[in-house]
């Protein structure tokens, strides 16, 4: 990784990027500042923003001047130097529809706006990650574990960076031009990210398939939605699990009638284990969602 | 006591001063666009200064008032009728039930503020009442208004009354044409040469694609960002970077094309470079610029923008001591 780089947003933010590209080590420092400054509770500090590979906080200067709220997130970032980094966190398992009716009726009305208008999403994105089917593709995708990198752009919608070695990312351009709808749920993919649209709107990501899940909701209908409106954080771990459409339409229902909940696990997520054995530890991780 | 809305305007939705505290879960900031405005229409009422107004962009609401009320109108230059009979801005006075409140078109800035004495009484969300669209969050049915529309009212308090004005001095004015101070930062340096000197040197456009979300701008150069191999995760095109978040009053200039200033109900992050941020005591003002106003943007360092800052809080102070009486 490059040097951690700092900068003013303003008068009220400090911007800092912790590495230029994403990395599982950028983000994990990341979220290690950013929790060990919300443990400090300093004074006019009003929002702390982990991110992907950077990090987002907003001050008052007239409680601390910009300089000494540099000096404290400089200072915690020298004493949490390359400790072995272990994130007490939380493993969910989210059903997937892929190549579902929704997402493919509003792919097809904005195939001009696609890099490839002869083919859909997914098969676009299987073919360029050199996938030999949709299907291998979708088995990749559910396959390894997912972090949520990163909550925003709109309320609650989680960034997921899945947990395998580079060359297994898999890579999508955005549409060549943004889409101005998105069904609500939409399992989305740009760059190296997965996303969850959380509401309907514009989007640029290309679209694989929806949820059932709702995952934001100010009503608070559902028991996994009780504590907050939102429900994922950064750090959360979230596993794909492809379902069929009886599957989809049985869970919606189950939605509907406020008794829909989801599969969480608390795990302790290591870095360094991690590092060691990819996907011996993603299996690992996985396992503890099933009980073992 | 309540208010019915019979013509919502462009874009009127209920705002305070704003929900800190959520960011990180992709939820802004809201409230008012133009604090200051804000706090001169709820002080003149007696109301405390960050409660609950109706915020009315380029087009002001026709209103009811199904009981009688002190209220106040601030923001920008639209005169305010009762009846059809124009009323003063900037000074509170007292409607009666059935009176019906309208406006001129806005001559000068983009946002009306009314304030009601004892404030609108929706249900606070995540500790404030003020109205996040793109979420369907807090204010009324996590809405702008519509036609129909019943407002609930909060009691008065007993500072409220009638003829309370502000000083000349302390309200706003509301130029076609702005200095808009920016600390340069985030991804400047992603700028070549020449773009970072022609982005303050050209004169901008405030183009029709501007709300609560941001204002972007137009008729400056182009800016280019300088060759790079773009890093993992960052995407193809060089304004982008691996998503972040972003700053209230960061610009970002997606493509190069047109700038965008993100406001208080900004998105929360993305993965366009940030080159700058406006310095908070000049966010209000990009609240009041109108489409086709004209902005240049003058490169400011910390120093200058903790002074402004400094001021902003002065001139607030003075509004209270003015206005407490």
């Amino acid at each position: 990784m490059s040097a951690v780089r700092y900068s003013f947003g303003g008068d009220e933010h400090i911007f800092v990027e912790i590495d230029e590209e994403m990395s599982l080590e950028a983000f994990f420092k990341g979220m290690a500042i950013c929790g060990a400054l919300q443990k400090r509770r300093v004074a006019g500090v009003s929002e702390i923003c982990p991110a992907n590979a950077s990090y987002l906080i907003r001050f008052d200067p007239d409680v601390i001047r910009p300089d000494a709220m540099l000096r404290t997130l400089q200072n915690i970032e020298a004493e949490i130097g390359a400790a072995d980094l272990e994130l007490p966190t939380r493993i969910v398992e989210i059903p997937v529809l892929y190549n579902d009716p929704w997402t493919r009726e509003t792919l097809m009305r904005f195939r001009e706006r696609h890099q490839d208008p002869g083919s859909t999403d997914i098969e676009y994105a299987a073919r360029i990650n050199g996938y030999k089917s949709v299907d291998a593709f979708v088995a990749a995708h559910s396959g390894a574990p997912w972090f949520v990198s990163m909550v925003g752009f709109v309320a609650g919608l989680p960034f997921l960076f899945q947990m395998v070695d580079r060359a297994k990312q898999i890579e999508v351009p955005k549409y060549l031009r943004p889409r101005t709808d998105t069904p609500k749920l939409t399992v989305g993919h740009g760059g190296c990210f997965g996303c969850i649209y959380s509401v309907r709107g514009a989007g640029g990501y290309q679209m694989f398939g929806i949820t059932p899940v709702p995952i934001y909701d100010p009503a608070q209908k559902l028991p996994y939605l009780k504590d907050f409106m939102v429900f994922f954080r950064p750090g959360d771990i979230v596993k794909w699990k492809p379902i069929s459409r009886e599957e989809y339409d049985r869970d919606v229902k189950a939605v509907e009638a406020g008794t829909f909940n989801l599969t969480i696990r608390p795990v302790t997520f290591s870095l360094k284990s991690f590092l060691k054995d990819p996907s011996g530890y993603s299996r690992q991780l996985v396992e503890v969602l099933h009980g073992h | 006591m309540a208010i019915e809305v019979i013509k919502p305007g462009l874009a009127t939705s209920v705002q305070d001063a704003g929900r800190p505290g959520y960011y990180n879960l992709g939820i802004p900031l809201s409230g008012a666009l133009d604090q200051y405005a804000l706090r001169v229409a709820n002080l003149l009422v007696g109301n405390d200064e960050g409660a609950a107004v109706l915020e009315a962009a380029l087009l002001g609401p026709e209103l009811v008032f199904r009981k009688s009320a002190i209220i106040a109108v601030a923001g920008a230059e639209a005169t305010p009728k009762i009846n059809g009979q124009a009323r003063p801005r900037n000074e509170s006075f007292a409607v009666k039930t059935d009176d019906r409140l309208s406006f001129d078109y806005m001559k000068l800035g983009a946002r009306v503020y009314i304030a009601v004495a004892g404030g609108i009484d929706v249900p606070a969300v995540l500790g404030s009442r003020s109205t996040y669209g793109l979420g369907a969050l807090g204010g009324f049915a996590g809405r702008k208004l519509a036609p129909g529309d019943v407002l609930p009212v909060a009691a008065a308090p007993q500072r409220a009354r009638a003829g309370r004005t502000a000083p000349g001095e302390l309200v706003g004015t509301y130029p076609k044409s702005l200095e808009i101070r920016v600390l340069p930062g985030l991804y400047f340096h992603r700028l070549t040469d020449e773009s970072a000197a022609s982005f303050f040197e050209d004169t901008w456009t405030v183009a029709p694609e501007a709300d609560r979300i941001g204002y972007r701008f137009r008729k400056g150069r182009a800016l280019s960002f300088r060759d790079r191999k773009q890093p993992f995760g960052a995407g193809s095109d060089p304004s982008n970077i691996v998503d972040a978040g972003y700053p209230y009053g960061s610009i970002q200039v997606p493509g190069g094309v047109e700038p965008i200033i993100l406001h208080r109900d900004a998105v929360s992050g993305g993965g366009y470079a940030m080159i700058g941020t406006v310095i908070s005591a000049d966010m209000d003002r990009i609240a009041q610029m109108q489409p086709n106003n004209l902005a240049r943007f003058v490169s400011v360092d910390m120093d200058a923008a903790l002074k402004a800052r400094a001021d902003y809080k002065a001139r607030i102070s003075r509004l209270r001591s003015a206005l407490s009486g």
